[in-house]
């Protein structure tokens, strides 16, 4: 550890909300032109995040080097985002405008995010429209060519643009073709199928990275005068998550060991739309975009352990819970609401399916109001899509959903500049924590991804450069020596194990572990067994994990093995974060704080701060960001 | 169900290849094919051997990462459907199933079903783009854009770059993949002013890249995922012959 103070100092700027942005922005210091290309920044991932942020950055002049561990940067896991982007334009005059935006989010989050950032995500929201469609990206278009809308997760104004089921890849490659451009140009160099395993740090700056080739196994230092984080999220500590199967922590967990302070890492959110599980070889699960839910009714059977097929149970005897418990929100309700509902039918032993995990979700009265082609028109892809994994006809069955990991609204603390706690190192998209409090709304993470990455990033890594000045250092300095020692200590140690069981099998066990007492519900009881279990685990892992093969060609296991070490560790300051957080919000369920009708219980008196951890390898050190609200005043959640 | 996996191993980019059996009993019909090779890898893990190297990553079908041929045909029997999600259910209890990498001169093989598709990379940074800095762009509703063109731009732009398309050609050309982004971009306003010289480059690039020609055979449109049609590669004809036309 740095051993240094820490002041957790937002550096939020004074003045009415509706002007910090522009002010910040004055206030920043330009780097000259002329001297941008004596500046490297190091941009490790290549999402909506680290894409944008790469392009715009080597547009500006400076030297860029991008680092995926996809064989391509098209490949990030953004591309699987579905359903939309939301965007104040107001297209519609619904009554939407930035305000608006603005206190959906903070309310949606459950009044645990920092208003100034979130006030600045829905200004940018119009910005980024008018950049995407100016790439080319085939947003859905009206017949008179003008930007179609749909109204999504809940909100009740139409602010979400799409490209058909695919909207995050349509942006995705809208922001890699920006990257690409750049590469051509010859101001981004892209190291693809590299990973980041450690962050240098030098007189308190990050200065570098430490990066593995995963096809030659070479371990190589880079260094640069910043770093920027644009690692995605951590969902996949559960294993089963929506995540795609290499989205990782490695990058943002190896830099918290370096010093950046983690923010509520137990802030996870799981999406009620998903497949459900079908069996013990199952390696992931499938995310059905919650548009369905603008049509589809939920429900499931009055009586337990009902084992009718869903058309033998009469009207009489369905329970459409969500339409009961919250008659003006109806089917959407916000994601926590809906997931914690469907859990909670299912305990009372009413799911459905083959294992009882599982809920109907039925479009039967939709089909018999619009008619069968209006819900092709719909949903034709998510039907097929869903057809395709289950071998059942969603037109002529309801299906069968049921909620898991989807996204982490915790993450690196940064400030209002985007800074995490060292100073050099910036943080984006997912892998920070700062937008989307204890719940994000529905298209609002490719909001934010594209928001820092175009437009916020490019500006404040210009002033850090341009306020700072580095000591000349290159890549023989000591601490890149060391921190490439520690790289093959580890991989060493790894490959020299082989134990009895593979990553795999341990990843299941972990991902159980925190799926059972730190998912969609959690007690004090609970979150202290799981840390016990999860360190009990952990050192099985370390005497008894088989990692094959060779550190010096591509090894997909000792990936793996060395990404699920670290998702051992953040399992446990998850449990650590929410034991300590004693109260419900957002993602956050803890069953001893609930309301007497079995609503989350938020307690703004205690609770009303960020949980910022610091690292230490025996006990973390919680550190407190208070959060004010001076714009959305905090209210309960009401969606009934 | 009980299936026969021949498999093809190549330790290296240099390393000599062999196709390699492995028997799967026990098999779930609704497992996917990559859960598959899963278990088959745990089985060989906890064997001491080498796990299959195969790429993927987002499991639903849109990140393009996985891919492989199975008893010839790119990402196996099931039409719009990556190897990702083609379920067991499709096979036959005993049926034994030829797994090779794609095929192609500018696609060579890292390791087993591994190969590398750093072209296509090339291929886009050559001119798939409308040259747009960040900033302040127009009001996007100051570009209209007929509905009819927006849904045949996103019909070209859903291209995932898997590279099927190059796999299943007999020339090994990448015509369906370059036409792809060519049309898309073709097809919207903002990809007027780039249009023939856009067309030009790729091609270009394509061609640099060791790529074969395209033949009109149009096993490419068969294999693909995402139902690309050949139309893509009239569109990128017709602006690559009137860009050179151009420049004389």
């Amino acid at each position: 550890m740095s051993g240094r103070a820490i002041h957790l100092d937002a550096r939020v700027p004074l003045g009415p909300i509706e002007k910090l942005w522009d002010q910040a922005r004055f206030e920043m210091k330009l780097v000259n032109p002329a001297n941008k290309r004596k500046h490297t920044i190091l941009v490790v991932g290549s999402g909506l995040a680290g894409a944008s942020a790469a392009a715009t950055l080597g547009e500006l002049g400076y030297n860029v080097k991008c680092f995926c561990f996809q064989d391509s940067p098209r490949r990030a896991h953004s591309i699987a985002a579905q359903g939309g982007i939301n965007a104040a334009k107001n297209y519609h005059s619904d009554g939407d405008s930035v305000f608006r935006l603005f206190y959906d989010t903070v309310k949606g989050g459950d009044f645990r995010s920092r208003e100034a950032n979130v006030y600045r995500l829905a200004q940018i929201s119009v910005n980024i429209i008018d950049q995407c469609v100016a790439q080319g990206v085939p947003f859905a278009r009206e017949y008179g060519g003008t930007l179609a809308n749909r109204s999504f997760g809940g909100a009740q104004v139409s602010r979400t643009f799409y490209a058909r089921g695919q909207t995050g890849q349509q942006l995705l490659l809208g922001a890699y073709q920006a990257l690409e451009r750049q590469v051509h140009e010859g101001r981004v160099q892209m190291f693809p199928r590299t990973e980041m395993l450690d962050l240098v740090v030098i007189d308190g700056h990050a200065r570098g990275i430490v990066t593995r080739n995963l096809v030659t196994g070479q371990i190589e230092s880079h260094m640069g005068d910043a770093v920027v984080l644009g690692t995605g999220g951590y969902g996949n500590v559960y294993y089963l998550a929506t995540n795609a199967k290499g989205s990782n922590c490695t990058a943002i967990w190896r830099a918290h060991k370096r010093g950046a302070l983690f923010a509520n890492p137990c802030f996870t959110q799981i999406h009620p739309t998903c497949i459900p599980v079908s069996g013990d070889y199952q390696s992931k699960l499938t995310l059905m975009s919650e548009s369905l839910r603008n049509d589809g009714r939920i429900w499931v059977p009055l009586k337990a352990h009902d084992r009718r097929p869903p058309n033998q149970i009469p009207e009489a005897e369905r329970d459409y819970y969500l339409e009961r418990r919250y008659p003006s929100f109806g089917n959407l309700v916000p994601r926590d609401v809906a997931s914690r509902n469907a859990k909670a039918v299912c305990d009372e032993g009413r799911g459905v399916g083959e294992t009882g995990l599982g809920v109907y979700l039925d479009f039967s009265d939709a089909i018999q109001r619009l008619g069968a082609d209006v819900i092709a028109e719909r949903y034709g892809n998510l039907f097929e899509m869903y057809q395709r994994i289950t071998d059942e006809d969603p037109y002529q069955a309801p299906m069968r959903i049921y909620p898991a990991i989807h996204y982490t609204m915790g993450g690196l603390w940064v400030d209002y500049y985007l800074m995490s706690t060292i100073p050099g190192l910036f943080v984006i998209g997912e892998a920070n924590f700062s937008d989307h409090g204890a719940n994000r709304l529905g298209a609002s993470a490719l909001m934010q991804g594209l928001s820092d990455g175009y437009f916020i990033l490019p500006y404040t890594v210009g002033d850090y450069i341009a306020k700072t000045k580095l000591e000349k250092t290159d890549t023989s300095a000591a601490e890149f020596r060391t921190a490439e020692a520690g790289v093959r200590e580890l991989t060493k140690k790894l490959l020299s194990i082989r134990g009895h069981q593979t990553v795999d099998a341990f990843h299941r066990q972990l991902g159980k572990i925190v799926w059972d007492y730190c998912g969609m519900s959690r007690t004090g009881a609970g979150l202290n067994e799981a840390i016990g279990k999860i360190r009990e685990l952990r050192s099985e892992y370390w005497r008894d994990v088989n990692v094959p093969g060779s550190a010096d060609d591509l090894n997909q296991s000792l990936e793996k093995a060395g990404r699920v070490a670290d998702f051992f560790e953040l399992a446990e300051l998850m449990c650590i974060d929410a034991l300590n957080r004693e109260e419900s919000c957002g993602g956050h369920f803890r069953e001893e704080y609930q309301t007497p009708d079995g609503e989350a219980q938020r307690s703004d008196e205690t609770c009303a701060y960020v949980s910022a951890w610091e690292y230490g390898a025996e006990r973390p050190e919680l550190h407190r960001e208070p959060l004010s609200f001076e714009y959305v005043h905090p209210s309960q959640r009401s969606y009934k | 169900m009980r299936l026969i996996l021949q498999v093809w191993r190549q330790k290296g980019a240099k390393a000599p290849g062999k196709m390699t059996r492995y028997e799967a009993a026990d098999v779930n019909p609704d497992m996917s094919m990559l859960e598959l090779l899963d278990v088959v890898n745990e089985g060989l893990i906890l064997k001491g051997e080498e796990p299959i190297a195969f790429e993927h990553d987002c499991r639903e079908g849109i990140c393009g990462s996985c891919g492989f041929m199975i008893n010839g045909v790119a990402h196996g029997p099931l039409p719009a459907t990556t190897v990702c999600q083609l379920s067991m259910r499709h096979f036959k209890d005993g049926q034994e199933l030829y797994i090779e990498p794609w095929r192609a001169r500018a696609f060579p093989v890292i390791k087993d079903l591994v190969v590398d598709r750093g072209a296509f990379d090339r291929i886009i940074a050559a001119g798939g783009y409308v040259s747009v800095p960040t900033g302040s762009p127009p009001d996007g509703n100051t570009i209209l854009v007929p509905k009819e063109n927006a849904d045949r731009a996103m019909d070209a732009a859903a291209c995932i770059g898997c590279g099927a398309c190059v796999a299943a050609c007999p020339n090994a050309s990448a015509a369906l993949f370059t036409g792809a982004k060519i049309a898309h971009l073709g097809l919207l306003p903002q990809g007027q002013p780039e249009r023939n010289q856009r067309a030009l480059k790729m091609v270009r690039q394509f061609n640099a890249e060791g790529f074969g020609s395209c033949s009109n055979i149009g096993e490419c449109e068969a294999a693909c995922p995402k139902e690309i049609s050949l139309e893509v590669i009239a569109r990128m004809n017709r602006d690559f012959i009137g860009a050179s036309f151009e420049k004389r």
